[in-house]
């Protein structure tokens, strides 16, 4: 008995500790909406999509080099999560966008600070295992029957996409699996699970060696568009300013080292 | 509860106790507050949610066998062997309940994937592993294993071995030990243990998008299904998660109303090592 109740106490105290800290974050984290404590140029907090990643990691660096006092944070996960996250009041500066739908949401929700401007594209490529254990060549050979190939839901962006070629080109295609996000598509053909799978171009990019790539004319039909906007509210001058460095020349240049396309200036 | 024994609870406790609870049931509140009722029904019961709902029942069902099957004789041997790297096989075999399920996911996948240390055997026969319902089965087995071996485990050991050793010293062989005494006295430990790695198995989410994929009908559970809907459709989202929350309750509920008949019954302190199934339903 004695033994139980001090599992209670263990229990509880560890459950008071938690909540505090809990409460801790949390109140730091409700400070911060709308941006910008500390630092002379005040803190520029960035959302990106994942695809983003390391291109934003070096135009944050470059950003922060020339406009010295400000700090950049970057948050970066699937562009539907960071657009909930937004509109459930997390405190971004800017949105980079993956799709133009997600962009849409905040708009309508009245979230921007002007109008979103689309600074790169992608398009969908086929990756492959290293050495093409499956012999693909084609868009047509994803249809052939025995082939795992691996696609993105159609509920998110690269789902679309998949599909919309699909339909363009009258293939069927017969994914043995449907993944949530194009970085788990990649994962399952880089482990060799899957004979093929359809992700971006970019990823094909930076996933190096891991994986081949497969000629695939059809999807330029298809183009995803990526979106940049600053949000209302919050540090707009430093976050107009990065809105600038992005779909600039010099956001161009490191965009297209990743595999994105030229956006529509 | 007419005892009035010494607790030893100051009141103040009282009031962290409640905020420790808050902490769990507030978030659990929220959902339902959240929830579209006027379309929760037709949320509920559209094509996708009940074949994933049925899918989640099914691979549970066949996780929690397997569990059974293997996870038996885990237990009386953590519980009753004495050999050298005991305790390291024990804390081995906890592991997956403090693994991120990713990191599960991923040892699977180099355990039976296509070039995984088993894959290529079982390609020769004829088994293919990854993208299947097998494979779920797999990824549930692997996270809910611990739950019925350490209920289990906690079981036989305030059990203790009396009976056991009388029916012995009146002349019956191990087997017979074994099915007339040891299996019975373990049976309400068991049912307990078969529960929570049901509802384990039912949340399996992590190991399973990592190991198993995602396809409707094949390896798309439920919380799978959760995750994938709430890309598009945050009502049916939270439809499905108060679903599964409901059956969550329903297991728990029906795990913890037997534990404590057992211990009155063989009598002392019984703690009950088992935990609550570890949610990672998102």
């Amino acid at each position: 008995m004695r033994r139980q109740a001090g599992v209670v106490l263990g229990a509880l105290v560890l459950a008071a500790g938690v909540l505090a800290a809990g409460l801790a974050g949390c109140s730091g984290g409700s400070a911060a909406p709308g941006s910008s404590t500390g630092g002379a140029g005040g803190s520029l907090t960035v959302f990106a999509a994942a695809s983003l990643k390391s291109s934003f990691t070096e135009l944050a660096g470059m950003f922060e080099a020339r406009h010295p006092g400000t700090d950049v944070t970057l948050s970066f996960a699937g562009s539907s999560d960071l657009a909930t996250q937004i509109s459930q009041g997390a405190p971004a500066d800017v949105f980079a966008s993956a799709d133009t739908r997600n962009m849409d949401k905040l708009r309508n929700a009245g979230l921007l600070d002007g109008d979103p401007r689309v600074f790169a594209t992608n398009t969908l490529a086929i990756a492959v295992p290293p050495g093409n254990p499956a012999r693909i060549i084609s868009f047509a050979d994803l249809s052939r029957a025995g082939t795992r190939l691996v696609t993105c839901a159609v509920q998110v962006p690269c789902g679309a996409a998949a599909a919309a070629v699909a339909e363009q080109q009258g293939a069927d295609l017969d994914p043995v699996s449907e993944e949530n996000s194009v970085t788990d598509v990649l994962g399952k053909v880089v482990s060799g699970e899957a004979d093929a799978g359809l992700v971006y171009t970019t990823d094909i990019r930076s996933a190096g060696d891991k994986v081949e790539s497969v000629p695939f004319p059809e999807a330029a039909g298809m183009v995803n568009s990526y979106p940049v906007a600053a949000m209302a509210g919050g540090n707009t001058a430093a976050a107009r300013a990065f809105v600038d460095l992005v779909a600039g020349p010099e956001g161009r240049q490191v965009l297209e080292r990743a595999g994105f396309g030229a956006g529509t200036p | 509860m007419t005892r009035t024994a010494y607790t030893g609870v100051p009141r103040w406790l009282y009031v962290l106790a409640v905020l420790a609870a808050l902490v769990i049931v507030l978030p659990l509140l929220a959902i339902v507050s959240r929830v579209n009722w006027g379309n929760f029904l037709p949320l509920v019961t559209s094509e996708s949610a009940v074949t994933a709902l049925g899918l989640s029942l099914r691979t549970s069902a066949a996780s929690t066998v397997l569990c059974i099957v293997l996870g038996v004789p885990l237990a009386l041997v953590l519980a009753r062997g004495r050999f050298p790297l005991l305790g390291l096989l024990r804390s081995l075999v906890l592991l997956p309940l403090v693994l991120p399920p990713v990191v599960g996911g991923i040892a699977l996948l180099y355990t039976f994937g296509r070039q995984g240390l088993l894959g290529g055997t079982l390609d020769v026969l004829g088994f293919q592993v990854a993208f299947s319902t097998t494979a779920v089965v797999l990824a549930q087995t692997f996270v809910a294993l611990p739950f019925l071996v350490v209920s289990l485990e906690g079981a036989l050991r305030t059990g203790g071995q009396k009976y056991e050793a009388v029916a012995a010293t009146l002349g019956a062989p191990p087997g017979v030990v074994f099915r007339r005494v040891t299996l019975p006295l373990m049976l309400p430990g068991l049912a307990s243990g078969a529960v929570l790695s049901f509802a384990r198995s039912l949340g399996e989410f992590g190991a399973t998008l990592t190991f198993a994929g995602s396809l409707q009908g094949v390896t798309r559970t439920l919380p799978l299904e959760i995750y994938l809907q709430r890309e598009t459709d945050p009502d049916a989202a939270v439809a499905l998660s108060l679903v599964l929350v409901a059956v969550a309750v329903a297991v728990v509920a029906l795990a913890y109303r037997r534990p404590r008949s057992v211990a009155r019954q063989a009598s002392g302190e019984r703690t009950t090592a088992a935990a609550p199934a570890g949610g990672n339903v998102p």
